[in-house]
């Protein structure tokens, strides 16, 4: 795999020939473990190993709990309190699992920026960038599914208000809810079939996760300079990568060790942080939370749908030409969807020729900007929409779509990239030739 | 106590009906200090146990803990009643067994084994997770700062709801209201509960309205996170052991590197 050259599998005893000939598995861990990835790699490229520790963790705590959990929604939200009181253990496995969603997500918005950074998107690294937003679908609409799963006060309204969502699709809408909910509102049906796809798409997620890692295994890796490992012989491809194992493996597992420890701080002393309290009242259809919130990690994209109300002149102007078939409702859930779809698209809509952010004066600053605009969408995602939060989440709005729709075009033609490295060789050098002591650590990460 | 239950049951069937849920401005909440606050805090047994006798002398008369199992009243770091007074405790309440009376059902008296019974009067909700389903401290400005210094703060809300009538009371479409400065919207429907000097603490503490009001809280903290010490036990061991292996992993990774680093500072041309 990856096309650079480098040492391949040689079975060696007898038992090993005999299997290869069957099965050549261990040439397959053994090409996996060892592919050569580029030396100068910084700490934002440790999101990955993170990201798939994240999954394993969330399946198997997931596992546990539908152990003791039951799927109807007069036992759903005691058969939850049951976990967390009767059950050896329950407490912990049940909110490694609740701020397990917050891990994840973490982690895998600092994988993205950090692919919108280096342009790991970009060719021939499109596919990898492809299956990646795949999964940040699935991820979100598993996040969703779970978080109904309590059948809390927020629970019921966030599935409401959600899945109401889809009854703004003109013509097909109405009976699409329905035919969502398995009724005419979220009940039992609802909560059942969330429960049998929360235990579905994770496994649809790590088969994805395979193909994902498939894919940059084929290409190689990005790199902090976006310049490709020299192929042209195995001598020089040494020369610009070390094998995955044990160099990467173990600064991975030092990152991953760290993070764990902060969320094991999260989990054992404020393990309720991140939820919200009304989910700690059972599921009643008859009274509204005061205010309906999702959960974080949905904010950045909730204050975009709700940005585009009927005070808008483009969702007025939508409206007009299409007699009225795309009114403000159906115009905040394309924009929601098109704000990932756009995102998904930036391989082709950015048309520099230089990969990395690092050699872009431009770029960065509009980068920058983005993750500022990401920040202050999910801040306002949580604010009433009254005052001057709308006109706020109006502008981020505009901004992200901008980002994608005109910048990253403009830029590849107006920019005049910087100089970059020949080679990462040289790179590698220039980072640790300069002090000796500074060690990786020190590396600049764009920690956004 | 039989007394207190029926006058305080009598008081709240009169006069505390209907729901007065009205947006608006936000209560203010004193940050009252809890003995479980922070990485290392820690239930205070004692409070606890005092906690569970208001909440038996007077909130019971309404409300319920229909999530909370009698036994847990003997569980290590919570109230930790011993065994023979967690059975007669559990007999000072009658449940419904619907396997009694062949299988027609009837009340006898609880065990251990039973859950506390739920709330007897439909508009007064179930206090088992009160204390997490109310936050007492936000914002600023929706950024969460107050929270993560000072904690969600259910149980500083109860608290201070508990304290925080004014006296002041008025009727709305057939239901007094009572003027809290601590609930949402400043009106209540719930009578004051408490009053100062409404229990006799065995232990000698004074059982002023504060004292009381933060004695329930605490308890009701308790059965709204049980497990809350050994989940910070938890905690503290999980952060340490991770950080021991970061550690480790720390130095396995720099002495993996650092041929790979002296290379390359050696092939670079001298500076």
């Amino acid at each position: 795999m990856s096309g650079i050259p480098h040492d391949h599998y040689e079975p060696q005893t007898g038992g090993e020939k005999w299997l290869h000939r069957r099965l050549p598995i261990v040439a397959l861990i053994y090409d996996t473990i060892m592919i050569p990835t580029p030396k100068n790699l910084n700490w934002m490229w440790i999101w990955g190993i993170v990201l798939t520790f994240t999954l394993v963790l969330m399946i198997v705590t997931g596992i546990i709990l539908v152990m003791h959990y039951t799927p109807h929604v007069d036992h759903a939200f005691a058969s939850v309190e049951h976990i967390m009181r009767n059950v050896n253990g329950g407490h912990m496995i049940r909110y490694i699992h609740q701020n397990g969603a917050s891990l994840f997500f973490v982690a895998v918005y600092l994988h993205i920026f950090r692919g919108l950074y280096y342009g790991s998107y970009k060719e021939p690294r499109e596919v990898t960038w492809i299956i990646g937003m795949l999964i940040y679908l699935l991820m979100m609409a598993t996040a969703f599914m779970g978080y109904v799963l309590p059948w809390g006060q927020m629970s019921f309204w966030g599935a409401t208000v959600i899945t109401g969502l889809f009854g703004a699709i003109p013509f097909i809408g109405d009976t699409l809810l329905v035919w969502l909910q398995g009724g005419p509102s979220i009940d039992n049906a609802t909560l059942n079939r969330f429960f049998s796809l929360h235990y579905l798409l994770p496994f649809v997620i790590l088969g994805l996760v395979i193909v994902h890692i498939w894919a940059f295994h084929t290409t190689g890796n990005n790199n902090p300079t976006g310049v490709e490992v020299r192929r042209t012989s195995k001598e020089e491809a040494e020369r610009d990568t070390l094998p995955f194992w044990p160099y990467f493996v173990i600064k991975d597992l030092f990152a991953l060790a760290l993070i764990l420890a902060v969320f094991f701080a999260v989990v054992g002393f404020m393990p309720n942080y991140l939820g919200h309290p009304d989910n700690y009242i059972e599921a009643n259809p008859l009274v509204t939370p005061a205010h309906i919130v999702p959960e974080w990690y949905f904010l950045p994209f909730y204050a975009i749908l709700r940005a585009f109300d009927d005070t808008v002149w483009i969702v007025q102007f939508a409206s007009l030409i299409t007699g009225g078939i795309i009114d403000a409702k159906f115009f905040g859930v394309l924009a929601m969807f098109g704000a990932i779809v756009v995102m998904a698209l930036a391989p082709w809509l950015d048309t520099s020729s230089v990969r990395s952010g690092r050699y872009r004066p431009m770029f960065k600053w509009w980068f920058w900007l983005l993750c500022f605009t990401f920040i202050v969408l999910m801040w306002v995602g949580a604010q009433p929409a009254e005052g001057i939060y709308p006109y706020i989440a109006l502008i981020a709005s505009t901004y992200w779509f901008a980002y994608f729709l005109v910048i990253l075009p403009l830029l590849g033609v107006i920019e005049k990239p910087l100089p970059q490295p020949e080679t990462i060789e040289d790179d590698f050098k220039a980072e640790y030739g300069k002090s000796a002591d500074a060690a990786g650590e020190a590396s600049p990460a764009p920690a956004e | 106590m039989i007394k207190y239950l029926a006058l305080t049951a009598a008081v709240a069937l009169g006069l505390g009906s209907g729901v007065a849920l009205a947006a608006g401005k936000a209560g203010k909440v004193v940050n009252y200090d809890f003995s479980f606050e922070g990485p290392f805090g820690t239930y205070d047994q004692m409070q606890l146990q005092r906690g569970l006798q208001v909440y038996t002398e007077i909130c019971s008369a309404c409300h319920g803990l229909q999530y909370v199992p009698l036994r847990t009243l003997g569980d290590p770091g919570g109230p930790g009643l011993p065994e023979d007074q967690v059975r007669a405790y559990s007999e000072f309440y009658e449940v419904f067994d619907p396997t009694l009376f062949d299988g027609e059902g009837d009340f006898r008296a609880a065990t251990p084994n039973d859950h506390f019974p739920g709330s007897q009067m439909s508009t007064a909700p179930d206090l088992s997770l009160m204390a997490k389903a109310r936050a007492g401290f936000h914002g600023p400005y929706g950024l969460g700062i107050n929270q993560f210094f000072l904690g969600m703060g259910g149980a500083e809300y109860i608290a201070s709801l508990l304290t925080g009538y004014t006296g002041e009371e008025k009727e709305e479409a057939g239901a007094i209201l009572y003027e809290n400065t601590a609930f949402p919207g400043g009106w209540i429907s719930m009578a004051p509960p408490l009053w100062g000097d409404d229990v006799f603490y065995e232990d000698g503490t004074e059982a002023t309205l504060e004292q009381a009001s933060k004695d329930v809280s605490a308890f009701l903290m308790w059965t709204a996170e049980p497990k809350m010490m050994a989940r910070k036990q938890a905690g503290f061991t999980g952060v340490l052991m991770l950080g021991i292996l970061a550690a480790l992993l720390y130095l396995t990774n720099k002495r993996i590197w650092a041929p790979v680093k002296r290379a390359a500072k050696q092939q670079q041309p001298a500076e």
